[in-house]
């Protein structure tokens, strides 16, 4: 066995689903609990992961990520009882790279030390702004300064520690955005996510905007701006984006979203958490229960999962299209042409070529510059039908 | 059979919603016609799209039987007519099978367009009219000032105007009285050959083509052989009978009777309003007057929106035309929508009605280009074309001059709108003719061009005088305008079925009204778009669509897979649903609102 996984690496994704406050612009599956019984959710956890120890023998585990929520509201024994628990099933690759997203309060500082000892090597906080007026209108319950202390408390503790700041927000221009920018690229160390705002349905944030109430957006063409702006900014500090948001040193990149990207294979567990498994020849999509109560009922009664799902090579080669068009690298087509059974359309490539969209590199589709910013369009013409 | 003097026929006359097919259902249930238990309102409304918009299409008979208060037994037949402008030919025939009316009026709303022009028609036919004041268990109900009107306006005598509620049924009986005591009696002779009018003729899955006839004189019997005059066809006549409101069979019908006869007539076009039936040998010698053809007025492209649906769209068409003579269709070749048809419509809510069918009944999705109406071409070497679609005007160095077709246009509404009315019928051209004024309502009357009006000229005038006005019009024939071909290029290609029929002197603003219209219609591409008006090879107006800046999803994790693939597969989806114009998708909505004027 090798340990890329059909070249796409292999990843483990738990999902944390608790946060102290809901977020307005929010819509992960993310809730507020008073109480939360740790113990119960180890145990769901490991019952979860067990199931995978038949269906996927003998694979090498390039990654593991805790995300949410807010998992740096888990307590470290769960952590490491959950890495433990895969320790056991999978082998590790040498480098495995075992992330842990975490919010930047005081209270999740404290327990840095404990994730450490529990395995963890990465940590990717939510800084969001840099300023504590935009903190507070994005419903965050900390403050700059707070959010620093962590970082720093964080980078002592860890080799890897990213952040992610969220930008194209109410009354921002693109030079304050590009200030911000500079004060972030000044304390990153290697890698940062730089969200644009996204007003998804649903949430605070979303009713707002329908009912006009969410005013003082920047505008489409400001906001293409301000990712032209970012590009270049970043790119200048020697951190270029190798995917859409996300920017790293080389070498730094977070090589569990990459599995992701590269299409690769990963087990999903914790509610409404999703994987992507080969088995055989089939590539089947799974997915498990969304609500928290749900989920750990359906797991105590033997498994937290929906019916899982056949992808079709078309729901392959599309998937692989919108996750691999994102990274800067580009999209491998003879890996598409093994995924989907036939090429991209000649015709539909040249025409993106033609309007400076795309352009092919040996055997690599990549995005231009100007296409990498209408990316969703670019997909749209290229998706199997 | 009846005797003569124990028969009434009448129409149910009135502007829309004056409340015409409640009237019949009151008629109908007092006179024990249908069982109570089998009511529902507007019974003779059964076309689907009757009921669910609520108003009457189709014209409709019903035999009732009545015990008057004198104790004679009498027959009536009751003809409930459509109110809108469109169908109006349906009131016109109508009247031309009975002897007289009731003009029924709104008693909260008055005196309205169209309640005038059933007035002039029924004057043309020679009719009597009994006037009713409906509604009067409103409180907004005011039947002296209608009363006043009914005589200021229309001139009749509304003395004897019965007061009635067809909702609560008050006033009923009285209205049955008057019809048995104001309304005149047919006449005709028993012992003559048979002279039948033909009154309507519609499709029915199992008895074929179902012809309503007025007898004049002589009789129709089953088994017997008739002659349809107009094209001397010879019919062997399987079924009479008569609508309560079901088919009701009967052996035979003598003079003064309405109802129905089938023939194993397979098409209605085998059939033409109008005509007179006879005996097939020793018949009448002289057919009856006829009725003027419907014709339509009102063209428009309709395009499957896949148009892998074009024969299940001719067969649909094909369908519906044999129910429905007044509609015409021939085949038509856009080169931006495809293969499709030209149609022919009364007006517009015609359209509505014919497009709505084909989308449900048949489920083909369909694009309806910009309506036009016929113009009329005069070329540098004498010869005449009618134009239906602007698409194919010829060379314009080779025509002499244009000819559009004009309207008589009525139009009643509240003083205080007067002035938003006035400056609309001017936007589009129209000539003031006549503007009175009964109590606080004017009536103006314009001469209008067809074209400034099949359009969106209706709901403009709902909206300026926020629905307090009606509208009723008549064609008066052609005249010379100075009238041009505007065409649109998306990208610097044409989209022919964008192409309009514009007055010269309102064709920058109409251009420019129209690129910036499409603007915002069609959604931002990769690239800029040029959206341009032309005249001949002159642009008028030009906008540009400026290029999608940005489209990206922010953030796209592993979860996300599913999601977002189904969302980008389902736009995907719908942008097949848009056409193609070179490299321009143009979503098919655009090919309709472009058009709307707002201001
Ligand atoms: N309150 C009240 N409402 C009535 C009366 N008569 C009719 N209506 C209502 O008025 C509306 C129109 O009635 P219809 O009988 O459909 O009118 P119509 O004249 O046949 O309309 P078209 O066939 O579309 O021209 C309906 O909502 C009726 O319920 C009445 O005497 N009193
Ligand atoms: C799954 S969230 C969890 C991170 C962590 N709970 C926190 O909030 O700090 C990961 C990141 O997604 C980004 N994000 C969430 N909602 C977003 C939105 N509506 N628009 C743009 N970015 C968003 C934020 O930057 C956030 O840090
Ligand atoms: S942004 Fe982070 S902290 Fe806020 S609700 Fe979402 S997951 Fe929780
Ligand atoms: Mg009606």
């Amino acid at each position: 066995m090798t340990d890329d996984w059909r070249y796409g690496g292999f990843g483990l994704y738990v999902h944390w689903p608790f946060c102290q406050a809901k977020c307005p612009y929010c819509d992960f599956n993310s809730h507020v609990s008073a109480k939360i019984d740790q113990n119960a959710w180890v145990r769901a956890y490991l019952t979860e992961l067990e199931r995978y120890r038949e269906m996927l023998p003998d694979r090498v585990l390039n990654s593991i990520f805790f995300g949410g929520g807010t998992p740096s509201l888990m307590h470290p024994d769960t952590v490491a009882a959950v890495i433990e628990a895969a320790r056991d099933i999978w082998t590790f690759a040498n480098d495995i790279e075992i992330s842990l997203e975490a919010n930047p309060g005081s209270v999740e500082a404290g327990r840095f030390t404990g994730y450490r000892d529990a395995g963890v090597n990465r940590v990717s906080m939510g800084i969001q702004a840099l300023n504590d007026h935009d903190l507070k209108r994005l419903g965050r319950i900390h403050s700059v300064a707070e959010a620093k202390a962590a970082f720093d408390i964080a980078r002592n503790c860890f080799d890897r520690v990213s952040f992610d700041l969220i930008y194209a927000r109410q009354n921002q221009s693109v030079k304050d955005w590009e200030r911000e920018l500079d004060e972030a690229l000044s304390m990153a160390i290697d890698h940062l996510s730089l969200y644009q705002l996204t007003i998804e349905d649903g949430t605070a944030f979303g009713d707002r905007y329908e009912r006009g109430k969410l005013r003082d957006l920047p505008t489409d063409d400001t906001a293409a701006d301000m990712y032209i702006a970012t590009q270049e900014v970043c790119g200048k500090h020697g951190m270029p984006g190798y995917e859409i948001s996300n920017h790293a040193r080389p070498g730094a990149e977070s090589r569990h979203n990459l599995v992701y990207w590269h299409y690769g294979d990963y087990v999903g567990i914790g509610p409404g958490a999703h994987g992507r498994i080969t088995i055989g020849e089939r590539r089947i999509a799974t997915e498990t229960h969304l609500a928290p109560g749900n989920w750990l009922e359906a797991v105590n009664k033997g498994n937290g999962e929906l019916t899982p799902l056949v992808l079709t090579p078309q729901d392959r080669a599309n998937e692989y299209l919108m996750m691999g068009l994102r990274l800067s690298e580009g999209l491998d087509l003879e890996r598409f042409v093994q995924i989907a059974g036939v090429p991209l359309s000649e015709i539909r490539l040249s025409y993106l070529e033609e309007l400076g969209m795309v352009r092919r590199d040996g055997f690599l589709l990549k995005t231009t510059e100007q296409g990498r910013s209408v990316l969703n369009a670019i997909i749209k013409e290229l998706l199997v039908d | 059979m009846t005797d003569l003097a124990h028969i009434r026929n009448f129409s149910i006359v009135a502007h829309i919603d004056h409340g015409k097919s409640t009237l019949a259902d009151r008629l109908i249930q007092e006179t024990g016609t249908v069982e109570d238990r089998d009511m529902k309102e507007q019974l003779l409304d059964s076309m689907d799209i009757e009921r669910e918009r609520g108003i009457t299409i189709k014209a409709n008979t019903v035999r009732i039987d009545y015990t008057a208060d004198n104790g004679e037994k009498y027959v009536l037949n009751l003809i409930d007519t459509p109110g809108h402008v469109d169908f109006a030919y349906e009131v016109s025939r109508s009247m031309r099978a009975v002897e007289g009316s009731l003009l029924v009026v709104d008693s909260t709303q008055g005196v309205e367009a169209q309640t005038l022009a059933n007035v002039y028609q029924a004057i043309e036919a020679d009719h009597e009219l009994v006037p009713v004041l409906n509604k009067i268990d409103l409180p907004a109900s005011d039947c002296d000032r209608v009363a006043e009107q009914i005589e200021d306006v229309i001139g009749i005598d509304a003395s004897g105007a019965i007061q009635v509620s067809a909702k609560t049924g008050q006033g009923i009986h009285e209205t049955l009285e008057a019809i048995v005591e104001y309304l005149p009696a047919p006449e005709g002779t028993l012992d003559a050959p048979l002279k039948a009018m033909l009154v309507d003729s519609w499709y029915d899955a199992y008895l074929g083509v179902i012809v309503l006839v007025r007898i004049m004189d002589g009789t129709l019997k089953k088994g017997m052989r008739v002659k349809f005059m107009s094209n001397n066809t010879l019919h062997h006549v399987d079924r009479v009978g008569v609508f309560r409101p079901e088919m009701e069979m009967v052996d035979s019908l003598g003079p003064g009777e309405i109802g129905f006869l089938t023939a194993s007539i397979k098409q209605v076009r085998d059939t033409r309003v109008g005509d007179t039936i006879t005996n097939d040998r020793n018949g009448t010698e002289e057919a009856l007057d006829g009725f003027k053809p419907a014709q339509p007025v009102v063209f428009c492209g309709l395009f499957p929106v896949d148009s892998a649906e074009f024969e299940d769209l001719r067969e649909a068409i094909d369908k519906l035309a044999l129910n429905d003579a007044s509609f015409s269709f021939e085949m038509e070749t856009s080169a931006a929508l495809g293969f499709g048809f030209r149609c022919g419509f009364l007006g517009l809510l015609h359209l509505e009605v014919i497009r709505d069918r084909i989308e449900r009944e048949y489920g083909i999705e369909l694009i309806t280009t910009a309506p036009s109406v016929i113009y009329h071409i005069y070329m540098k070497d004498g010869e005449m074309l009618e134009l239906h679609n602007p698409a194919d005007m010829p060379d314009m160095s080779k025509v002499d001059h244009l000819e559009e077709p004009r309207i008589k246009a009525t139009i009643m509404v509240p003083d205080e709108y007067l002035g938003d009315v006035l400056k609309l019928c001017q936007e589009r051209r129209g000539i003031q003719e006549d503007l009175t004024y009964a109590g606080t309502r004017a009536m103006v009357v314009y001469d209008l061009p067809l074209n400034e009006v099949v359009f969106d000229f209706y709901d403009r005038l709902k909206s300026v005088t926020k629905g307090y006005a009606s509208f009723d019009y008549q064609m008066t024939g052609y005249r010379t305008d100075n009238l041009v071909k505007m065409s649109i290029l998306v990208n610097d290609e044409p989209v022919d079925a964008l192409s309009t029929m514009v007055h010269r002197d309102r064709a920058e603003m109409r251009g420019r009204a129209m690129c910036e219209k499409l603007k915002d219609l069609i959604p931002r591409h990769m690239f800029k778009i040029p959206i341009q008006a032309a005249i001949g090879g002159k642009v008028i107006a030009r906008e540009t669509l400026s290029a999608l800046r940005k489209d990206v999803t922010a953030k796209c994790y592993g979860g996300d897979a599913t999601r977002k693939r189904k969302l980008l597969e389902k736009q995907k989806a719908g942008k097949k649903k848009m056409r193609q114009f070179g490299k321009v998708d143009i979503p098919q909505e655009a090919f309709i609102s472009a058009l709307k004027m707002d201001g």
